[in-house]
This record gives structure tokens, sequence and C-alpha cells, in this order.
């Protein structure tokens, strides 16, 4: 085909598709390019699980808090890469200029967060899934599995949700500039105590944990827990049907709510100079 | 007055083709706008009352298909905020922009798959990514089937003479072919309407002969798409545009081919003239000379370099005689042809680089 030619070009669902594997491809590729996530997001998150499982051996916690522990370490991966890549990321976009080549080219906006969603949760899984497995073996943590197409049931509907909320929330950061940085800092830590990553959700107060429930991560490691650990049921929050229920009716609100609101702040920002512009 | 009638004039000529166009003609025109403008509302802080910056004030263009258009001012003249409303990223104030014959405000998915930018020091893609990857990856997002896409970067990257660095990871390579690759990336896609944002910004001499070249030759072997460059270089428009636009402040004021508006200058006489420091001599003083008609400076290593447009030789003598009274020393007196930066001083009343530093110091 020669250069001058016209070049024909996919709309609907092929560029909706191609978009998502191009965006996704970033992700996945810088995994295996940048080798050194492996100590910085491996080996450090492995020594916050460290300091607690030593703590719940000191006080002589049942063995199930050992599996809690890691379980809530290598699920950390996923609340950073929701705070720092997919929340946070539009403001970085918007800083190299990607942004806007992504607004002006024919494909949706969900799309593109879609593809990093995909990517995100490829690179991010492949993350959590070495720090359990270091985990399990550097502190000899058993797994009972009660019922394997329920665990994955739960992952997936956990994940769905979870990314949901990142694309709703990056949404969100279209319209921020600097602060983004402080308000992705201001949502780590307080999460990681009221989702209850490093202890069951069960001991902080009810209400506590019914308002965290918001994070999808809350009932979503509940339940893997439920279903992971013997004697995880004793220390569920919530029956696993009905956070299961809970986890598909937060897939729905934070999907839709993100396609709506992806629209409502991309017209916003279109209309106040805020695509480009950081300073206006 | 004599400084009115050539604005009064383009003026009317530009507003005339938007009073009577039909849908129709809308859609044989790559670019249209109508009384745009855009006002943006800066606030310091949030006790501060907001104030208005006006970026932009009733701009009516017409860009026909194939054309190379030039948009020409200083910084901060508003040529950015242009391009960002006609390239769906902002929302104009009040008025009309169409691109490809469509409303970019109201229709900007029609506006989208036509359309491609790239502008000058932009950092895009991801720096860990290859460049034929950055550019696949943008490729896809215009639905381009992966096979064409590469066939066609791997042709592009030849032209620009990058084929070596195809596989180079972006972060990587230095400015200028960093800029290349972005080049590339406008270029891959097709566009129908092409926005070219200052693409030489930055770049080595050799750099920017590579880009013109391409940008050049790109136009000659695609005769229906239609390409926008934004640019201070008055070389840069002279040499590659079919027309240009000059704006400052915001407004256009002046639109025509090269030749034409250098034309307008034609009955006048044009000096470069070099001289010791003014010893405090304002232009202005020369400016009120008879037949003295703009006159602009700029310091050059300890001495001052003055653009005189005269109405006619003879008053070059009273300049000479001023200038000497002064104890000012000429040390080098040329007379030129006309150029785009001698109709911009006509227009404006100062030269780009006096515009620029007189400016906010806000780039729109």
């Amino acid at each position: 085909m020669a250069l001058t030619d016209r070049v024909p070009k996919n709309s609907g669902w092929r560029l909706f598709l191609q978009t998502v594997v191009g965006r996704a491809y970033p992700r996945i590729i810088g995994l295996l390019r940048e080798l050194s996530w492996f100590f910085f997001e491996v080996f450090l998150p492995v020594l916050s699980v460290a300091a607690y499982v030593f703590i719940y051996r000191a006080i002589g916690a049942p063995d199930v808090y050992i599996g809690f522990v890691v379980m809530g370490g290598a699920m950390t991966a996923f609340w950073l890469n929701i705070l720092w890549s997919m929340s946070s990321q539009m403001y970085w976009e918007k800083q190299t200029g990607n942004l806007a080549l992504y607004i002006m080219a024919p494909n949706s906006l969900m799309a593109i967060l879609l593809g990093m969603a995909f990517g995100g949760l490829f690179s991010t899984g492949l993350r959590a899934l070495v720090i359990t497995l270091v985990g399990t073996l550097l502190f000899d943590v058993s797994f009972e599995v009660s019922n394997y197409l329920l665990l994955f049931a739960v992952f997936m509907l956990t994940m769905v949700a979870l990314y949901g909320l990142g694309m709703m929330t990056a949404s969100l950061f279209l319209l921020l500039n600097r602060e983004a940085w402080h308000y992705a800092n201001l949502a780590q830590e307080p999460v990681y105590l009221a989702s209850g990553f490093y202890f069951p959700i069960k001991s902080l107060d009810f209400w506590i944990a019914a308002g965290a429930s918001f994070i999808p991560l809350t009932l979503g490691m509940d339940a893997m827990r439920q279903l992971s650990f013997s004697g995880g049921t004793e220390l569920g929050f919530l029956p696993v049907q009905t956070e299961l229920a809970i986890l598909a009716g937060l897939c729905v609100v934070f999907l839709i709510g993100a396609r709506w609101l992806l629209g409502y702040m991309e017209r916003l920002a279109v209309r106040e100079g805020r695509l480009t512009e950081s300073r206006r | 007055m004599l400084d009115a009638y050539p604005t009064i004039t383009l003026l009317s000529l530009l507003t005339y083709p938007a009073l009577h166009l039909g849908k129709k003609d809308y859609m044989d025109l790559a670019i249209h706008t109508e009384k745009l403008a855009r006002v943006y509302k800066l606030r310091g802080s949030k006790k501060e009352e907001a104030k208005e910056l006006v970026a932009l004030r009733d701009i009516n263009l017409d860009v026909r298909r194939g054309e190379l258009f030039g948009l020409l001012g200083p910084n901060g003249a508003g040529k950015t905020t242009l391009i960002k409303i006609l390239t769906t990223l902002l929302a104009p104030s009040s008025g009309v922009a169409r691109v490809a014959g469509y409303d970019v405000a109201a229709e900007p998915e029609k506006v989208r798959p036509r359309i491609n930018m790239v502008s000058g020091g932009e950092s895009s893609g991801y720096g860990l990514l290859t460049v034929r990857e950055n550019l696949w990856m943008f490729a896809q997002f215009y639905g381009i089937p992966s096979k064409l896409a590469n066939e066609r970067i791997k042709q592009l990257l030849e032209i620009v003479r990058m084929s070596d660095r195809m596989n180079t990871k972006s972060s990587d390579l230095s400015t200028g072919l960093r800029q290349k690759m972005n080049i590339v990336r406008g270029f891959l896609t097709d566009p129908e309407v092409l926005f070219l944002d200052e693409p030489t910004l930055g770049l080595d001499v050799e750099a920017s002969m590579d880009v013109r070249n391409f940008v050049r030759g790109w136009m000659e072997g695609n005769r229906d798409r239609t390409l926008l460059l934004t640019t201070h270089y008055m070389v840069e428009a002279d040499e590659l545009c079919d027309r240009v636009a000059i704006i400052n402040g915001g407004q256009v004021l002046a639109c025509d081919t090269p030749a034409n508006l250098k034309r307008q200058l034609q009955r006048d006489v044009i000096y470069r003239m070099e001289v010791s420091p003014l010893n405090g001599l304002q232009p202005e003083a020369l400016e009120a000379l008879g037949g003295v008609r703009k006159v602009s400076h700029e310091p050059k290593d300890g001495a001052a370099v003055l653009e005189l447009i005269l109405a006619e030789d003879d008053a070059l003598g009273s300049v000479v005689n001023t200038l000497t009274g002064k104890d000012i020393h000429i040390l080098n007196l040329q007379k030129r042809e006309p150029s785009l930066e001698d109709v911009f001083v006509n227009l404006v009343g100062h030269s780009m680089k006096e515009a620029e530093s007189g400016a906010d110091g806000s780039s729109s």
C-alpha cells in the first residue's frame, strides 16, 4: 500500500477493542522491561507482612491470622495500582500531553481506562501472586479452599468493582492539578486500616466496616478469607453470598458511574479548559 | 488612516464568506470559524474575584481543503487556544468553529476521526516503549489495523531518516528525534486535517529543515489533505504556507498569501540599520519624523538593530540626521525586500520579539 493511499480505519466495537489492547500494552510490556518492580513491589510489601506476622505470633494469635496478613499484603498491590496507576494516572497523562491525544482521538476515553485497567490488572495480579507465593513459603501459610469456583467469582467481582471504582475516580482526577498527588496519598493509609488489609474486618465496629465496604477490597478480601482458610468463616463480617451480592451491586454502580462521570467530567474539562492547562 | 486600510479590507473579506455559507459550503471547507471567541477566567486564590483573559476574539477564518494554512503570531497571541478549540480540546466561549464540516463543540465525535495534532516539544507516549511501539499504540487509538500500521510506521520512519531508531526506547531519543517521532505520529493516521502547533520549536536547524521538507513533501503527495501550521518563525510560514493569518492579541489582523501580504508593503521602503547604543533615543521619536511609517528595534551585542519602514527613500535622510544629532553611529545599513516580519510590524506597530517581551508571560 502506497503512503498516499487512503488508510482504512476501524470504528465501533473494533476501535474500542483496539484501544483497550493499545493502552494495556505499555503496562504489560513495562512489567517485562523494568524488573525493578520485583524489589519495590514484592520485597517491600513482604517486609510489611513480616512485621504483622511477628506481632501476631508474639501475641499468640491463631494461625489463620498469618494467612489473612499474607492475603492482605498481596491485595495491597491492587489498591496501590488503583490509586497511583488508575485514579491519578489522568493527572500524569495530562502532564505528559497524552491526555490531549487520548481525548482528541476517535476512541472513547472509557476504552482507554479499560485498557489501563486490564494492563494494571495483569501486571498487579502477577505481583500479588508473587507476594502470596513468597509470603506463603516464608511464613508457612496453609490454604484450605472450600469452594474454588466461588473464590474465583469473588476475586473477579472484587477486581471488576475495584477497577470500576478506579475508572470512576480517574474521571474526577481529570480536573485536578498537583493536588492529585495529595489526594492519592490521603486515600492510601486510611484504606489499609478501614478495609482490614492486615486483620479481619469483623474486628472493627459494624458501621465502620459497613462504611468501608464501599471499597470493594473490604468485602472481597473478607469473602476470600472465609473461602480460603480453615476457621475463616467464624471471622467473616457478612455471609459470603451476601458479600458476593453487594460486590455485584458495586460492579454495576461503579461501571455505570464511571461511564457517566467520565462523560460529564470530560465536557466540564473541555468547557473550563482544564484538559491541557494545569493553571487555568 | 493608512494603517487601518488593509485591516478593514481584510476583515470584510474574512467576514463575507461566514455570512453567506450554506451547510453544503461548510462541508467544502476544511476549517471555518465565525465570530469565535474564548475567554479564560483566572483566579489567583479562592477569595479573589476571577479575572477575565480574552484569548481569542471574533475570529473569522476559512481554510480550504488541500490548503497549507499558517497561523503566525508571537507567543501569547492565541494560536494555541485556537488550535485547542479546533481539535475539540477546548470549548469556545462564543461563536462557531467547524472542522471538516462539523461543529467542534456540538459534534466532536465526527471531528475527531478526521483530525490529528502534533505540538512542538511534546513528550507524549511512553518512554519505556520503543519508537515503533509508541507509534503502533497511537495507531490503535484510530482503529488502523495492526499490519497496516506497522507498514506505514516503517515507511514514514524511512522518510524522516529514523529507520535505524525504530526499536530504540523513546526515552533514549534526542529532542530532535523525539519530535520527528511525534511528526510521524501525526501523519500516521492519515488525517483529513492535521494541526501542527509550533512543530519545529526547540529543534536545531537541520532537524527543522527535515521537518519542513517532510511537511512540504506530504502536502505535495496528498492534495486533498489540509494542514494548519502555527508558528512564530516568519521564515517557516513564508516558506511553507499557501496562506497565512497574522494573529496578535487574540485577533486575526490579516489573512492572505505571503506574497500578497508582503505586496501591501511594496510601495514602502525597508531598511535594516545597525547602530551604536541609542543613548536614550526612543524609536517613537523616529516614527514622528515625516515619511517614517514604523520603527522596531532590538538590542544586539551592545549595539541596536533598527528596522525602518519608510514611505519613501528620502525619509532616510531625516532619520540619519536625528541619529547623528544624538551622537549615534551607523554601523551598517541595508535596504531589503519586505518580509512577513515587516508585515507584522506594519500591522501591530512593533516586532514579534517586542510583542513577546511585552506580553504578560501567559501562553495561550
